[in-house]
């Protein structure tokens, strides 16, 4: 088994796990039945990451750890990461430090309020709020690019809060991991 | 040396026309539709041209291209051809007794007059006012296969001028941005050229990544805008006639907001190769490379004055984004709007000066006009996601990009605020209008 279908193998049983643990929170107890200790009928051949470990690079594709989420969010017409992000900016720092050859690019974006130029230099300058917390955390200037695309790559595309509110972002893609 | 540039100019332009028209009727076009009319409009009548029987007239008869561009201007009202009684082609012929009965005020007329060689010839047009019976001109212009439009357009800006006292701009092309498969993985972005009257749609560029900013030379045959293509934005510069690509700006960070000066020979842009986006004029002929503005604040959108004396760009440096200008040596950095919470993307009107934004606040951006010497602040259109101006090359009207639902649609409203028209397509996305100069 090679390496990429390992991984695909972890989140595939991770997505898994984690979507039993949140059907089961939300049912009710059922007092008759006494619960069987769920068992995995497949192998575990694969080692157990740590999700608190974010020099693996098995973790950015483990839905358990902080390395797993990519997306940090704005308000309107703000490049300020709130401090709820700082722990997605603090593993990928984290992550970059311990691989030297990883590689990322941040994609600034905006929501399609006001104009498009604008707008280009708005997810620019988001993007580099990510760059300097990154930095400021110990990441390579080398390893990491900026990319604005403005309001041009929306991932939702009506004109509410909530979709707006979606498209405010940073994405961090890994070119090299 | 300037007339042979000129001809050989004209010579791409015929060309050009050609193949718009033999390109034109497979593709999508807009259709325009007016939404808010005007009061008092002139009653004209524009007579079917005498082509003397010969079936070589154009595939759109000339009198309908004169018509449609009059109405659309929301300042004439053309009787319909059913309703003419008699179809004069030259003054004698016009009796004025029945146009007075028909309320016409004024009657436009004209006839083909073949060459030697059967297919260029010249088109002659005369305008009548019917209650002086003076006629009010009497003009002949060369027109040959595949120029019948340019010349219909032409013909339409003469009335218009005599008529209002202002140049016309129906003969100029309009720019645009059709995203096509939105959202999806098809999804497409062109670069299209069309006739003002959004006729023969020619798409210049395509690309799966954005395209944005299109912007005219002062010349009609360039356009400059922002492509993804690389991944990362670009400036370039493209001769729509011979199709030649020029990249003017690939360095880090953002490369986008370009604006020819009015002579043409300077390009501004918004740049961040600095490290944040900056106003930079670049001298086309030389790459020569100029950074006006140094500030930590998002500069762009860069507009010139119509002197090329000064630039007018977006900076958020006081907070919000509002209109700044700038010497064109980058001293004397003024603010110039401080109407309302955001104030973004100038357009200059060629004939006044008059600025064109979009003006607005949360969650409502509409099309404003910011007269400088009375300081007044005038909103044109019904928002609630307008943007993108850009002015007529008369300064009479202003196009603008609209959202409909999920759809972008392009609109143009008089710049008195009292007439406005819809230019949608059937299918796709459209956005970021940009008006030409006149076609010459």
């Amino acid at each position: 088994m090679n390496f990429a279908s390992k991984i695909f193998l972890v989140s595939i049983l991770a997505l898994f796990l984690g979507a039993c643990a949140t059907d089961t929170r939300d049912e009710p107890a059922e007092p008759d039945t006494p619960r069987q200790p769920t068992v995995d009928p497949r192998p575990v051949d694969v080692d157990r990451v740590d999700p608190a470990n974010f020099a693996d690079s098995r973790n950015l594709d483990n839905p358990d750890s902080t390395l797993s989420q990519r997306e940090i969010y704005f308000e309107f017409d703000s490049a300020v990461v709130r401090p709820e992000y700082l722990r997605i900016v603090g593993a990928h720092a984290a992550y970059l430090r311990a691989n030297a050859s990883a590689r990322m690019l941040l994609e600034g974006h905006a929501d399609e309020r006001g104009s498009r130029e604008y707008n280009l230099g708005l997810g620019e300058r988001r993007g580099n709020s990510v760059l300097d917390l990154m930095l400021a955390e110990g990441a390579n200037s080398g390893q990491i690019e900026v990319v604005s695309y403005g309001e041009e790559r929306p991932v939702c595309r009506q004109s509410s809060d909530n979709c707006w509110e979606r498209n405010r972002r940073v994405e961090i893609v890994y070119t090299a991991r | 040396m300037y007339s042979n540039v000129k001809s050989i100019l004209n010579l791409f332009t015929t060309a050009s026309l050609l193949a718009l028209l033999l390109a034109g009727s497979a593709r999508a076009q807009l259709q325009i539709e007016i939404v808010d009319g005007v009061e008092g409009a002139l009653p004209i009548a524009v007579v079917p041209f005498d082509f003397g029987g010969a079936e070589m007239g154009p595939e759109t008869p000339i009198h309908e291209v004169i018509a449609a561009d009059l109405q659309r201007s929301g300042l004439f009202d053309p009787l319909s051809v059913a309703d003419m009684i008699d179809r004069p082609s030259r003054p004698p012929e016009v009796s004025l007794g029945t146009w007075r009965l028909l309320k016409v005020d004024y009657v436009a007329m004209g006839r083909w007059i073949p060459g030697s060689d059967g297919l260029s010839g010249e088109i002659e047009y005369h305008l009548v006012a019917v209650h002086s019976g003076r006629t009010l001109f009497s003009r002949a212009i060369a027109a040959g296969p595949g120029a019948f439009r340019l010349r219909a357009h032409q013909i339409a800006d003469a009335i218009y001028q005599e008529l209002t006292g202002a140049p016309g701009a129906f003969a100029s092309r309009i720019a645009y941005v059709k995203v096509s498969d939105v959202g999806t993985d098809a999804e497409q972005f062109e670069l299209i050229v069309a006739d003002s009257d959004g006729y023969g749609p020619q798409t210049i560029v395509r690309h799966s990544e954005p395209i944005m900013s299109p912007t005219w030379g002062p010349e009609g045959r360039r356009l400059a805008y922002v492509s993804f293509a690389t991944g990362r934005s670009n400036v370039i510069i493209q001769d729509i006639f011979s199709g030649q690509r020029d990249i003017v700006a690939d360095g880090r960070g953002i490369n986008g907001a370009p604006a020819f000066s009015p002579d043409g020979e300077l390009l501004a842009m918004s740049l961040s190769r600095s490290g944040n986006s900056e106003i930079w004029v670049r001298t086309l002929a030389t790459g020569r490379m100029e950074q006006l503005t140094e500030h930590y604040a998002i500069d762009t959108e860069p507009a010139w004055s119509r002197d090329g004396r000064q630039i007018f760009f977006t900076s958020d440096r006081a907070g919000r984004p509002q209109i700044y200008s700038v010497r064109r040596n980058g001293t004397g950095i003024a603010r110039v709007t401080f109407e309302g919470d955001y104030n973004s993307r100038v357009s200059v009107d060629p004939y006044t000066g008059m600025l064109a934004m979009v003006h607005g606040g949360q969650a409502n951006f509409r099309i404003a006009v910011f007269d400088r010497e009375s300081n007044r602040l005038r909103v044109l259109s019904p928002g609630r996601m307008d943007e993108s101006p850009s002015f007529a090359p008369n300064g009479r009207m202003v196009l603008y990009a609209a959202r409909e639902g999920e759809q972008g649609v392009l609109a143009a409203v008089s710049v008195d605020g009292r007439f406005r028209q819809r230019l949608v397509l059937s299918d796709g996305d459209v956005r970021e209008p940009a008006w030409s100069p006149l076609i010459q």
